[in-house]
């Protein structure tokens, strides 16, 4: 592991879960650093929403830590770690369909100098037109793939050190996807840290630098992004594909 | 003609009066998701407070302090919001069901305490000789009515544009926000539960406005008033006019409570007189069936929230 001094997030022998004495995570540890993104893959029911949710405060840790910036918050109200630098993009339920695109983002940038938020929307809405045409109407009437942009815009917005994403490209098209991540991947370039948790493995990979393996509550298998993609064992047991195939080789 | 002239100054009245309790509940509800089936109570402890503190002084009941109409409606927003505020503590984050339960118990208890506190609201009885504040400036019931109905559209109009401006602000959108989904709002960095307490608070303090003016206007206060019937009919008002739409939130004032009195007239002069004693629970079934043909038929009400529609979706239909 790198020193300590740089992370941004270190969660360390997390032990936490909905229901007490019945932990669903059972001592994970992960970090990010400044500017990486890092995935988390695993298959259903690993544990993967369950970690976003305690570092983004929404589930109850008995044991262990999760330090931002050095700083113990596990104590600390989800509302209050939003204002400390986490944001959080959860796997449904993302966007405020009921308000208008517009208001979603401003909610978003709620904390934020008023003039640079409006300048940061507006940057927003250079790279994805769609939402500025349509900048009035509720976000309910988005389809799928243009909520989970608007609700990792919206994330963006409030400047987090750490970024939260939860499946952010569920149900998207391979080329939403892409660009996607390639907004992902422009957040991390401002040096922002990115804790990604994706189904599509291969993909996010791809767009980290680092990754972790998560089955049944606990850490299996973790290390930079390439070394996972192209492991053997991690295609076989953990996502379900054919006996050594690495993820890298398996054909769409 | 004189007399519907004064039919309706006084059906418009008690309509606003209470539609600005429906306004209390369209922020709590309809904009913010509250369940609060205590209405009744809320209502309650305005109308008693505006009598105790606005009535004629009277042997072993306390109060009676004859002060100035405005301070009773101040003391009438100011006690609810109070009882409010203690509710929403205890009922600790005021969520879905549990509020619900835990605010009809209240309302039931407060109306229970007015029966039974003699010393504080007169009991059974209640509190007679409150004071129309138009008595002096006006002659005549009609010109008197006429100013208070003056009064009540002025109050109905501060409550209405507060209400609007305040689910219009940041704040307001946090409410939406907190009414979609608790879990993605309080990713917005504002404590979820905090802001609950206050919408409920500000609309519970409507309510005891709505009472306030409901006793100063009536001159009596009774705990029969304030039957869970009530909270029924202020909630069928909302869903009728549409939840999360303020106008729609006055319009279903008017139209239920045209309805109640409308049926009291027709079931009084129609009904046999043997069946007339169970012309109440008749009107109660009517303004029932109301509300299921209404949630089957129109379940966002005749003005629901508006929902501003894609241009593009628009196009596609036509
Ligand atoms: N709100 C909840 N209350 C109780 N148990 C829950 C809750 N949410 C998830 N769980 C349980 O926690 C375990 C881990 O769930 P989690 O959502 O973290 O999995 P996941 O790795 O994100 O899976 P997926 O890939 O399907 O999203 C599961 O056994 C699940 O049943
Ligand atoms: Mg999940």
């Amino acid at each position: 592991m790198a020193s300590a001094a740089g992370h941004i997030l270190q969660v360390k022998d997390l032990v936490a879960g909905y229901i007490r004495d019945l932990p669903i995570l059972h001592g994970v540890s992960v970090y990010v650093d400044r500017g990486e993104i890092v995935t988390i893959i695993g298959p259903n029911g690993a544990g993967k929403s369950t970690l976003i949710k305690a570092v983004a405060g929404l589930v109850s840790v008995s044991q262990g830590s999760i330090e931002l910036n050095g700083k113990n918050i596990v104590n600390v109200p989800a509302y209050q770690r939003a204002t400390q630098g986490v944001g959080y993009v959860p796997q449904t339920g993302n966007v405020f369909t009921t308000l208008s695109i517009h208001e979603n983002l401003i909610m978003g940038g709620a904390s934020l100098h008023r003039g640079k938020a409006e300048r940061r929307i507006e940057e927003l809405y250079e790279i994805y037109p769609v939402l500025k045409s349509r900048r009035r109407e509720k976000a309910g009437v988005l389809s799928g793939g243009q909520r989970q942009i608007l609700a990792v815009a919206r994330a963006l917005l409030t400047q987090p050190d750490l970024i939260l994403l939860d499946e952010p490209t569920a149900g998207l098209s391979p080329k939403a996807a892409a660009e996607l991540f390639a907004l992902i991947r422009d957040l991390s370039g401002d040096g922002v840290a990115v804790l990604i948790v994706e189904q599509n493995a291969k993909a996010a990979l791809r767009n980290s630098d680092r990754g972790y393996v998560l089955a049944e509550g606990e850490n299996r298998i973790d290390g930079a992004a390439h070394t996972l993609l192209a492991d053997k064992e991690i295609g076989e047991i953990f996502l379900g594909m054919r006996r050594d195939t690495p993820l890298e080789k398996e054909e769409a | 003609m004189i007399g519907l002239v004064s039919y309706l100054v006084f059906f418009l009245i008690l309509s606003l009066i209470f539609g600005i309790a429906v306004l209390g509940l369209n922020l709590q509800w309809g904009f913010t998701g509250l369940f609060n089936a205590g209405v009744a109570g809320f209502i309650g402890i305005g109308a008693y407070t505006m009598a105790i503190l606005t009535g004629p002084s009277r042997d072993a009941v306390f109060g009676g302090f004859e002060l100035p109409f405005v301070i009773g409606l101040i003391g009438a927003m100011v006690v609810s919001g109070i009882a409010a505020l203690a509710v929403g503590i205890v009922t600790h984050k005021l969520k879905h069901e549990y509020l619900a339960v835990a605010t009809f118990g209240i309302a039931v208890t407060i109306q229970l305490v007015c029966l039974n506190w003699e010393y504080l609201t007169g009991g059974t009885l209640g509190l007679i000789g409150i004071p129309n504040p138009t008595k002096d400036l006006a002659e005549g019931p009609l010109a008197q009515n006429a100013l208070f109905l003056c009064i009540v559209i002025s109050l109905g109009l501060i409550t209405f544009i507060a209400i609007e401006n305040i689910v219009k602000s940041p704040w307001g959108r946090m409410l939406k926000a907190i009414r979609e989904d608790e879990i993605a709002s309080s990713s917005l960095g504002k404590d979820p539960a905090r802001i609950r307490l206050e919408a409920f608070v500000l609309g519970c303090m409507a309510m005891g406005l709505s009472g306030a003016l409901y006793v100063s206007f009536i001159g009596y206060v009774s705990p029969w008033d304030f039957l869970p019937i009530l909270t029924f009919q202020i909630w069928t008002m909302l869903i009728v006019g549409g939840s999360a739409n303020n106008r729609g939130a006055l319009l279903g004032a008017l139209i239920v409570w045209g309805v109640w009195t409308m049926s009291g007239y027709v079931i009084s002069n129609v009904v046999p007189s043997e069946i007339q004693a169970q012309g109440g629970a008749m009107q109660a079934i009517l303004i029932g069936l109301i509300l299921v043909v209404m949630l089957l038929l129109r379940p966002r009400g005749l003005i629901g929230e508006e929902l501003q529609v894609s241009r593009h979706a628009r196009s596609l239909n036509d």
